[in-house]
């Protein structure tokens, strides 16, 4: 066989993938509603130019869960925020090499 | 601007792309809420990139091309045959097995998301997720086929498979000619992801790669 293409290009479609499969199967929802909100983005981003399927397909993943998981009041969305902002910081005052921590 | 990986003059750490930082925002959110195990996502993505993938498929695939009463199994029940083997939906999808003959070539596709039998053949190809795949693999498939190299006899039918969330597809590729004396190991080497989904066929045997 030949060599496969890696699985996720980017270590965060990893991530996002992992975290919704997560939530599946600890039974915060069910794979069809999922599936379903997850069209309707792929949908409603595929009207302004055409997804390759790469990059564009785990952004509108992301959107979908962060929606979902808003309505579904697991997150708030200034928390989600306020919390990347931290990471954001987090990243540009580390030394680079030393591992990235939030504080506290 | 974009951030050159190669730069060792860095004074800080390399800040990740905003999506990035998004879904690290909402890991830490629910980890704090006692919502997730960030050892389990751990787990999730070592079983995507290393324990499952198209070998599971072409698995399956092998056992239907020599063993007649397993594929008369696969056929009528996916779902059992393969949980059986341990390959189970982790999403409680049902599977269903297409075979492939001189009068039908199957292919599958997903026209509104990605559905995608995961347990057999690992995370989609990219392509497999486009919206020109999922909007032309129904509208012309034969000529999907001949971007993928396969030409296919003017009166073989193409069969299009439309997945869901609740039904997932593979397809049962034709067994090459000339094989009939290989070892299952060499038989798996002719299975592709590709001819899983329809959009290949089995390599021949004398153009099996190493």
């Amino acid at each position: 066989m030949t060599r496969p293409d890696p699985v996720f290009s980017e270590p965060w479609h990893a991530q996002v993938f992992a975290l919704t499969v997560h939530l599946n199967e600890t039974g915060h929802f069910a794979w069809p509603d999922w599936a379903a909100a997850f069209s309707k983005t792929l949908a409603a981003n595929g009207l302004s130019k055409e997804l390759d399927g790469g990059d564009d397909y785990f952004t509108a993943w992301l959107q979908t869960l962060e929606g979902f998981l808003d309505q579904a009041g697991m997150t708030d969305g200034a928390e989600v925020a306020q919390i990347k902002k931290a990471w954001e910081t987090a990243y540009l005052t580390t030394p680079h090499g030393a591992p990235v921590k939030l504080p506290g | 601007m974009p951030h050159d990986h190669h730069d060792h003059d860095h004074p800080h750490a390399l800040l990740p792309p905003d999506p990035a930082l998004r879904v690290k925002a909402l890991e830490t959110v629910l980890t704090r809420k006692g919502l997730i195990d960030p050892q389990a996502l751990d787990a999730i993505i070592d079983t995507y990139e290393n324990r499952i993938g198209p070998r599971n498929g072409a698995d399956v695939v092998v056992r239907a091309w020599t063993d007649s009463a397993f594929k008369q199994a696969l056929l009528q029940d996916a779902t059992a045959v393969v949980s059986k083997l341990g390959y189970y939906g982790r999403q409680g999808e049902h599977m269903v097995v297409v075979e492939n003959t001189d009068q039908t070539h199957n292919m599958i596709v997903c026209t509104l998301c990605s559905c995608y039998p995961w347990p057999l053949l690992g995370i989609p190809p990219a392509w497999y997720k486009s919206d020109a795949y999922r909007a032309r693999a129904v509208r012309e498939p034969r000529k999907v086929l001949s971007d993928f190299g396969v030409s296919l006899p003017e009166d073989t039918a193409i069969r299009v498979w439309d997945s869901t969330a609740e039904i997932r597809y593979l397809v049962l590729p034709q067994r090459p000619p000339g094989t009939e004396d290989m070892s299952r190991t060499d038989l798996m080497s002719l299975v592709t992801r590709d001819s899983m989904i329809g959009t290949g066929l089995a390599r021949s045997p004398d153009k099996a790669g190493p």
